[in-house]
């Protein structure tokens, strides 16, 4: 398959302009004529569907919440980038562009990265009307923060709980729309599968979490914000309900799945303390800004952290990265950490920690700032461990927090099934193989505020798609189908729980497919994952019927569907020798233990595309060109 | 530790429902209270057991989802804590705890723990938004806010909308709730356009859903895990009041209260026909 990225000719900053200008415009009286299909209410999907119903769409939302202000976006606390310059401190929307394709290290698309900066400014602009309750600085205008990766201060936030605020911003604006009956919002709903008609992404098969009862939704085009897919891992930073159902199903019905190797490790999570674990609570990097990181020099030094004296301690991001120091972005953060455990030097009683230190911060600001700006973080802290970070250094290690792959699309958005869009975290589009603090925000309202509502717009006009309904065969086949699925998954009854198995995948995932990869440790994964799967079908046990609220059937269900994906992920590992961003491979790195990319044969996105239930996946490649932005190995020394 | 768990099973909103008691043996104080429940769960699934229903997502106390009542208190005893971040330190080796699901004619059952909180997006529904729709907004820096205002608006936006407050409450109202949407867009001068028309609606919305009165005793401030201050219901009132004397010009309008579980169009296809 050739891959057609739609990428627009001429000069990157006309680039965007220019494409709105050639979009073919539906007519404003027809636009109520057409129904638009949005899966997931996060700040892609919340946003993406107030803006459809204001042009005067028929819109019908989806999620599996019972709200959707439930979104895992609300999770987001640091804040959100964007080219305002506000502080003078030389920012520019070329900046933001540059930072963003050498933070995703070479491996994202130029013309999408570029569009996402000039978009930056109008989102803060827009959730400001909403009346998003930003940080303000006392004169009145709007404050910001430096962020991990960056040296400008351009990040927006209302306290901890950014994320929080602006999907409110966008909940409240779906609501407006609901109110208006230009929505109709359809919670508690799980996506099971996508029904393609002549080629069109046409309808969707859900299933009503409370009732158990399948229903078939059909309409003009359908828009994917479904968020990432790391709930693979088991433990990590998404929300229990996170999943990659409806990506997966879109990718089984012909949509191309794009780098699914490339998944972001947090630096800052609290750790692991027991087997009991459900799940990894990430601390805001932007406590990064003032705290320390650091370990024992000596392995195994047992000492509280107070009782070690300075010179026995070592701030191996500040030594080893000068320039950036604490601040260098997620990826090396987090693969420094690891390297420091696993030479024996890692705290807490697993070892697998490191401190994250705010005396010295404190001593030269005072308690009460440190209190104003990271008060709830700390409070959250305290809460979890028991300690208190005032006085004693925060432990820390990394988790899996961010997919940067996801469906392929191009750059209109659509996946390379007509009139499938994808939207946020599920698409794969702009942050290569590392995103930047900060930005995944930005890209999700991007998205969703300013590029969805056009370019849906421009299909519609273009492709005209005509009318079906629900006695096409092919909805008969997807229904039949996923009826099949429930009473497979519930007529098991075997001897193992669902989470029991999701347990193991994670751990198999986190353990080859995590922050670090070797080939061989690849090809190890691969066959304990389709042990694992095959056992999957034979013991699982499902309780319950599929008449109503089964919250074991729902994971069944999402945990088939991650066996299948992590196979896709370290597959994906495996086939790319280099190392970059989030996706290191031990056998590719420098002499000085930093990735090493390798862009004479690997600067391409891999899109990869179903061939059927046992045979390989099918590699196609987009060529990555840089006109602007030369790739260069990153250094932040 | 051990526990003693008494907890709420009831299989559907037709069903009476009942307490069951469970043993749980092996609680480390480290784990949360769902964490907690999820280790039941397992063992009630071995067992060949439906496991105990209750909501939950994000597990870090800020999407809203979970809550149920611990002894009679609403996320149980920790001030400003939602039973995913309540950690089971807080208890006492063969301590009993009683879990039941928030209670309030408002919030119709569905499930054990699980309740229906759809007539909250209601309320936002009726007007808890500025009207502003995308590519309306001039520069975020032309209407400066000065940095009080702003924090105080922060204080209020701070719900999670897990329904603490209408649970905690003895008349089941959602004062706070609304209180604090109205408060926070009244602060901004964004939403102050539309201040009237949003205390109107809002309060209408919640007469209809049959959310209770409020009567300042003041347990939903104390129950909430995000601390909205009790004066967001002062905010409300006075708004409301103010609203009304002048609301000769406004015309009142809600949303229409739903408890079925609509499904879009109905399946003509046999899902379990074979071909």
């Amino acid at each position: 398959m050739t891959l057609d990225a739609r990428i627009p000719s001429g000069s990157i900053d006309k680039a965007w302009e220019k494409t709105l200008f050639d979009m073919k415009l539906v007519n404003p009286a027809n636009k109520r004529k057409h129904t638009i299909l949005v899966i997931g209410s996060g700040l892609a999907g919340a946003s993406a569907a107030a803006s459809l119903g204001e042009l005067g769409y028929n819109v019908r939302c989806f999620c599996f919440q019972d709200s959707p202000r439930r979104a895992h976006s609300i999770a987001a606390q640091g804040g959100i980038n964007a080219a305002k310059n506000y502080q003078n401190d030389g920012d520019s929307v070329y900046r933001l562009f540059y930072d963003t394709v050498k933070g995703g290290d070479f491996r994202s698309r130029e013309a999408n990265v570029y569009r996402l900066a000039e978009n930056s400014v109008k989102i803060i602009d827009q959730c400001v009307a909403q009346g998003v309750p930003f940080a303000r600085e006392y004169g009145g205008s709007l404050a910001n923060r430096s962020f991990g990766g960056a040296l400008v201060s351009r990040t927006f936030y209302a306290r901890g709980q950014t994320g929080q605020q602006l999907l409110l911003g966008a909940y409240q604006a779906l609501e407006r729309q609901i109110r208006a009956g230009k929505i109709k919002m359809f919670p508690r709903t799980e996506i099971l599968d996508i029904i393609v008609i002549d080629g069109q992404a046409r309808g969707l098969v859900t299933r009503n979490l409370i009732t158990g009862d399948l229903s078939v939704h059909m309409g003009d085009a359908v828009v994917m914000a479904t968020g990432g897919y790391g709930n693979v891992y088991y433990l990590s930073t998404n929300a229990k309900g996170s999943n990659a159902t409806a990506i997966w199903r879109a990718y089984k019905r012909g949509a191309l799945f794009a780098n699914p190797c490339y998944t972001q490790i947090h630096p800052t999570c609290i750790p692991v303390s027991g087997d009991y674990q459900s799940k990894l609570t990430l601390m805001s990097e932007s406590l990064r800004n003032d705290g320390r990181i650091w370990v024992p020099k000596a392995k195994g030094d047992k000492r509280p952290p107070n009782q070690i004296p300075p010179e026995d301690r070592d701030y191996y991001l500040e030594r080893r990265y000068p320039a950036f120091g604490n601040l260098v972005p997620r990826d090396v953060a987090s693969r420094n950490a690891k390297n420091v455990c696993d030479e024996g030097r890692g705290v807490g009683e697993t070892g697998l920690g490191v401190y994250l230190d705010f005396k010295d911060a404190i001593s030269r600001l005072g308690e009460q700032t440190i209190r104003e700006r990271y008060g709830n973080l700390f409070d959250m802290y305290q809460r979890i461990t028991d300690e208190d970070p005032y006085k004693v250094p925060m432990r820390i290690y990394p988790a899996i927090h961010y997919t940067m792959g996801g469906l392929w699309v191009d750059y209109y958005l659509q996946s390379t099934i007509p009139g499938l869009f994808v939207a946020g975290e599920a698409n794969f589009s702009d942050h290569g193989a590392n995103r930047l603090g900060a930005s995944a925000l930005m890209q999700g309202l991007s998205d969703g505020y300013f590029i969805i509502p056009y370019t849906v717009g421009d299909y519609l006009a273009k492709a005209k798609p005509g009318k079906v309904d629900e006695s096409h065969p092919a909805v008969r086949e997807a229904v039949v189908a996923v009826q099949q699925n429930i009473d497979r998954l519930l007529s098991i009854k075997g001897k193992r729980t669902v989470d029991s198995f999701h347990r193991e995948l994670g751990k198999i995932v986190w353990e080859y497919c995590g922050m670090s990869r070797t080939a061989q440790g690849l090809e190890k994964a691969i066959g304990e994952i389709r042990a694992l799967r095959e056992e999957f079908w034979q013991n699982v046990t499902v309780p319950g019927s599929g008449k109503d609220l089964n919250q074991s059937l729902e994971k069944a269900g999402r945990v088939a569907d991650f066996f299948e994906l992590a196979e896709l992920m370290c597959i994906d590992a495996r086939h790319r020798n280099e190392s970059c961003g989030g996706h290191f491979r031990e056998e590719y790195q420098t002499a000085e233990g930093e990735a090493q990319r390798d862009d004479e044969h690997f600067s391409y996105v891999a899109a990869w595309g179903y061939t059927g239930p046992d045979s390989a996946p099918a590699l196609n490649k987009e060529p990555l060109e840089f006109e602007y932005v030369h790739p260069s190995q990153r250094s932040y020394k | 530790m051990k526990l003693k768990l008494k907890i709420w099973r009831q299989r559907n909103s037709s069903d009476k429902g009942k307490f069951v008691d469970y043993a749980v043996d092996q609680v480390n104080p480290e784990m949360s209270m769902l964490e907690c429940l999820d280790v039941l769960n397992e063992t009630l699934i071995e067992r060949g057991e439906e496991p105990v229903a209750f909501e939950h997502d994000c597990r870090e106390g800020i999407c809203g989802s979970c809550g149920f009542m611990i002894n009679g208190v609403a996320h149980g005893p920790e001030r400003a804590t939602t039973v995913c971040q309540l950690t089971m330190r807080h208890f006492k080796d063969g301590q009993e705890l009683v879990l039941e699901p928030w209670r309030a004619r408002s919030f119709p059952a569905i499930k054990d723990l699980v309740v229906d909180r759809r007539s909250f997006d209601r309320i936002i529904e009726a007007g808890g938004y500025v009207s502003v729709s995308t590519g309306n907004a001039p520069d975020g820096n032309t209407i400066p806010i000065g940095k009080d205002v702003a924090d105080h608006a922060m204080d209020a936006a701070a719900c999670i909308g897990c329904g603490a407050c209408v649970a905690a409450c003895p008349n089941a109202s959602s004062a706070l709730f609304t209180g604090a949407k109205i408060s926070h867009l009244g602060r901004l001068p964004q939403g102050q356009i539309e201040q009237d028309q949003r205390a109107l609606n809002m309060v209408a919305q919640m007469n209809i859903e049959g959310f209770g009165n409020c009567t300042n005793i003041g347990e939903c401030t104390a129950a909430c895990p995000k601390e909205i201050p009790l004066e967001v219901i002062a905010t409300m009132n006075r708004d409301y009041r103010r609203a009304s004397r002048k609301s000769h010009k406004n015309h009142v309008r809600s949303v229409r209260p739903m408890t079925e579980w609509s499904n879009g169009s109905k399946l003509d296809i046999d899902p379990h026909a074979t071909s």
